[in-house]
């Protein structure tokens, strides 16, 4: 069935099968490869993007159910070529390894800050709850977060 | 994982989503969130042919009062019922049991209707739905019914939802005092309660302590006729029979029963 959406502030209209998942549809359809396929089971965050602004699992959605609504990746954050705040401070405070969970942690961060600008280091710690890092690199990921809260309000 | 192939069926209205049902009977299932449903279809473990989409009809969403009641649409997100002021203030059990639901992500699809109807004695707002005393209001074919939390759950994973009928709202009585506990035991971040134990008003509710969430009533009636928390709380695991798994074996979920039994009555929250 045809769906019309808007992926990263471009409008788009595209041919779907009801039973493709939103993250393939992204990764397969618009060629946009950030939001990664880690456990396929909602546990690992690895393909989380953002849904009118709100963090969510990109393999427990059909992209059918994206119809009408706007669709935020990892690669459409960095307006106009600059790296995004979040994404600047997982940079500067070595917030990845070997960066598989990498996209999904930027996307989560950037819908906590969306939600709550300043969080504290627990509310970072528990707002990121639902993104898994396997090599546990959780303290750099969590200063970076902060790092970018402080920036993004300064 | 790809679920099978299904006819995708977009909902305009209750009503329109009902006409559906009426029309794929069996085969059709409801789709909200999508949070409890699509692993289910990943897994093959559900395979309908028709999935009928509810998430844009609108009047199925939203938290209203209604007199001494709140009434929460039954495909408003977990994150929307935790941030509400009216639940908050209101009912605050029941916005801290929305806000214990898996993480973030999952906050902001899964549903309060989808959650309940699911039926998974291990969630958390199956159990808080019972000790508040709260009810669905359910629209089917034959007019509208409204069942209690007590009565609603059948079995596991298994509601008196009918295959033609739709869960429209949550019906919660307010509850805004202190007064309150939840316990939720788990060893992961964002998993299912190995035991849960929720408390308001001497109201007693356990989850995964049987195939549905289940009332402590022997605890009940003791702090009803004036025992200690202490005296109740070692009765909070009468006549359960939960079931044994890699978490925990019969006797150890009894123990946690009565331990979580305790906080909750003492209003902790955890």
């Amino acid at each position: 069935m045809q769906i019309k959406l808007t992926v990263n502030g471009e409008p788009r209209s595209d041919e779907v099968e009801p039973r493709l998942l939103l993250v393939h549809y992204l990764r397969e359809q618009c060629g946009l490869r950030a939001a990664n396929v880690g456990c396929d089971t909602t546990s690992c965050g690895a393909c989380t993007v953002l849904l009118n602004g709100k963090s969510v699992k990109s393999c427990t959605m059909l992209a059918v159910q994206a119809a009408g609504q706007e669709i935020t990746t990892a690669e459409g954050l960095a307006a106009g070529g600059e790296l995004h705040p979040v994404q600047q401070a997982f940079r500067q405070e070595h917030g990845l390894q070997c960066g598989f969970c990498t996209p999904g942690m930027v996307m989560a961060a950037a819908g906590l800050l969306a939600e709550n600008p300043h969080p504290t280091e627990a509310e970072v710690r528990e707002g990121l709850e639902g993104n898994f890092c396997r090599c546990t690199g959780y303290h750099n990921i969590v200063r970076a977060v902060l790092s970018a809260a402080g920036s993004m309000s300064a | 994982m790809i679920p099978a192939p299904f006819q995708y069926e977009a909902a305009e209205s209750a009503g329109h989503a009902l006409d559906l049902l009426a029309r794929h009977g069996e085969d059709a299932k409801l789709l909200a969130g999508g949070h409890s449903l699509l692993p289910m279809m990943k897994l093959r473990l559900a395979v309908p042919s028709v999935v009928i989409d509810i998430g844009r009809v609108e009047e199925l969403a939203g938290i209203r009062a209604d007199g001494d009641d709140l009434v929460i649409g039954a495909t408003t997100c977990h994150a929307d019922v935790a941030a509400s002021d009216l639940v908050r203030s209101q009912t605050p059990l029941l916005a801290y049991a929305a806000a214990q639901v898996g993480d973030p992500q999952i906050r902001h699809r899964g549903t309060i209707g989808g959650s309940l109807a699911h039926a998974d004695p291990a969630a958390d707002l199956p159990m808080a739905l019972v000790a508040l005393g709260g009810s669905m209001e359910i629209s089917g074919p034959a007019g509208r019914r409204t069942v209690a939390a007590d009565d609603f759950f059948a079995g596991f994973f298994e509601t008196s939802l009918q295959p033609d009928e739709l869960l429209t709202a949550v019906r919660v009585p307010r509850h805004p005092g202190p007064d309150w506990g939840y316990q939720k035991f788990v060893r992961r971040a964002n998993d299912w309660a190995i035991v849960g134990v929720a408390a308001a008003g001497g109201r007693i509710a356990l989850a995964n302590m049987g195939p549905v969430p289940v009332r402590a009533t022997a605890a009940e009636q003791a702090l009803a006729g004036g025992a200690s928390v202490a005296d109740a709380a070692a009765m909070a695991a009468e006549g359960t029979d939960p079931a044994e798994d890699i978490h925990a074996d019969r006797a150890y979920r009894q123990h946690l029963a009565r331990v979580l039994t305790r906080r909750a009555l003492e209003h902790q929250k955890g």
